[in-house]
């Protein structure tokens, strides 16, 4: 199941775990991605908290914790190669986390209401 | 607010896919779809025009060519009346505190002096050359400005005015064009070879698309040509150049010649000579350098930077920073006490943590110029 925020991340959800990435909207909108931070793996994070920074050759930006939840995994290949991201935003995820409360993903927006939100 | 201005190529810009920003009251393209890395690669390896259209193109007159010269001397430090025929200078207008009012490029085209000033400042140095006596100020609003920038510049430009070849580093002049008048020098903002082109309004189209036609020369936007002077190590005003920095300060003491410094045949005359010709005797209390901080992080503009990792006194703040493609790390530019020359290590606060940043100087590549 896949699902969108409304600050263009996606999130692939299964068996109570989420893998978030952001959209190609999202990267073609912050232009060449030159730096990433991802947060430590077993940190406990809210809906809403910065977990990720992110710098374009623009400007830095920030990345929230779609749900309440604990970091699972992080994806070490986008910090060494941040151009990947830019390169295909739906295969390069950022982390893995296990989600506090399965139901809470009701909230967030299907495919086509993130395609709405963003034309 | 009043609505953007637009350069004879906009709607070009727009055509093409160009990502449009407000820039100095101007609507202009900050990347096209290929994006700043791209750009700012191709411009080093290749070539790229930019519109910088926006910029302040400025004739002035006096009543005598040496008469402007030195009229013009009475608001820059630069030596105005010692350039040759038919070649460029970079210059500076202070102010009564010694501090940077712009830079501008100025060329001697014989019967008049041709400026480029910046498209911020165009309105200010206007007003501040026509209130000097004795000068006749004509802004040219009827003429595109087109940089041709890369190591194919000149195989590509010659293509379309072949007596470009014979032009070397900060040379100007007026050429043709398929019978069409432009005003070239031998100059830019990238740190590689390259011209920047003056046409006609209702030309400059037709010249970018043949420009394009050889299959090299791509457009690049602002982004591009911002993070290449970064590079190249070049201020930018309003940014590592403002009332509050000295020409020393901003290393830029180059830009006045013994001639105008203390002791010289034309020495002073400009405002905030006292201060600006000290400085260039006894050194500035803080000079502009290049900062190469650890890690991919880049340290942008406004970033403080510290003697260690707990100090609580504020040593200086980047004026410049970003991501250097070429140089393939974040590359900065701030200016530090002599105590922080290059070779030494300052600590940048970067969202709470002191990042070290090595002091280098500059520039970061090497500059490319035909001399």
């Amino acid at each position: 199941m896949i699902k969108y925020t409304e600050d263009h991340e996606w999130l692939d959800i299964a068996d109570g775990i989420a893998t978030v990435g952001i959209t190609p909207h999202a990267a073609e909108q912050l232009g060449d991605i030159i730096f990433i931070e991802l947060p430590e793996v077993g940190r406990q994070v809210s809906e809403g908290e910065e977990v990720v920074v992110i710098e374009s050759v623009k400007a830095a930006s920030d990345i929230t914790a779609p749900l309440d939840g604990e970091i699972l995994e992080i994806n070490e290949s986008i910090v060494d190669d941040p151009a990947a991201v830019n390169a295909d935003a739906d295969a390069a995820w950022f982390f893995k986390m296990r989600l506090a409360d399965e139901t809470a993903t009701d909230g967030l927006l299907d495919a086509d209401a993130y395609e709405a939100m963003i034309n | 607010m009043t609505a953007l201005l637009e350069t004879p190529l906009h709607d070009r810009h727009v055509l093409v896919g160009a990502k449009m920003v407000p820039f100095a009251g101007w609507d202009m393209p900050v990347q096209y779809p290929t994006g700043v890395m791209a750009e700012h690669k191709h411009t080093r390896e290749q070539a790229s025009w930019f519109d910088v259209s926006h910029m302040g193109q400025v004739i002035v007159r006096g009543a005598s060519h040496e008469a402007a010269a030195l009229a013009l001397e009475s608001v820059t430090p630069a030596s105005v009346a010692g350039l040759a025929p038919w070649r460029q200078r970079y210059g500076l207008f202070t102010d009564d505190g010694g501090g940077v009012l712009d830079d501008f490029m100025f060329a001697n085209h014989e019967r008049h002096w041709f400026l480029v000033v910046n498209a911020a400042r165009a309105d200010h140095d206007l007003g501040l050359l026509r209130a000097v006596e004795g000068l006749d100020v004509e802004q040219v609003t009827d003429r595109a400005l087109i940089a041709v920038q890369g190591p194919l510049a000149e195989q590509e430009l010659t293509r379309l005015i072949p007596a470009a070849a014979e032009m070397v580093f900060m040379d100007s002049r007026v050429l043709d064009w398929h019978g069409v008048e432009v005003w070239v020098s031998r100059s830019g903002y990238t740190g590689e070879d390259g011209f920047e082109v003056s046409v006609p309004n209702d030309e400059a189209v037709r010249f970018v698309e043949e420009l394009e036609s050889g299959g090299v020369v791509l457009p690049a936007g602002l982004g591009a040509r911002d993070s290449l002077r970064l590079e190249a190590g070049m201020p930018l005003y309003g940014h590592d150049l403002s009332p509050d920095i000295t020409p020393a300060q901003a290393a830029l003491g180059w830009s006045i010649p013994k001639v105008r410094r203390p002791g010289g045949s034309r020495a002073g005359g400009y405002p905030g000579a006292d201060v600006i010709g000290a400085e260039l005797v006894d050194g500035a209390p803080r000079t502009r350098v290049g900062l190469r901080p650890e890690g991919r992080a880049p340290i942008r503009e406004g970033v403080e930077l510290f003697a260690d990792d707990t100090s609580d006194e504020i040593l200086a703040v980047v004026t410049s920073g970003g991501f250097g493609p070429t140089v393939g790390g974040p590359i900065a530019m701030a200016m530090l006490p002599s105590s922080a020359e290059p070779g030494h290590t300052v600590y940048a606060d970067l969202r709470g943590k002191r990042v070290p940043v090595t002091v280098t100087e500059l520039p970061f590549v090497t500059l490319n110029y035909k001399r």
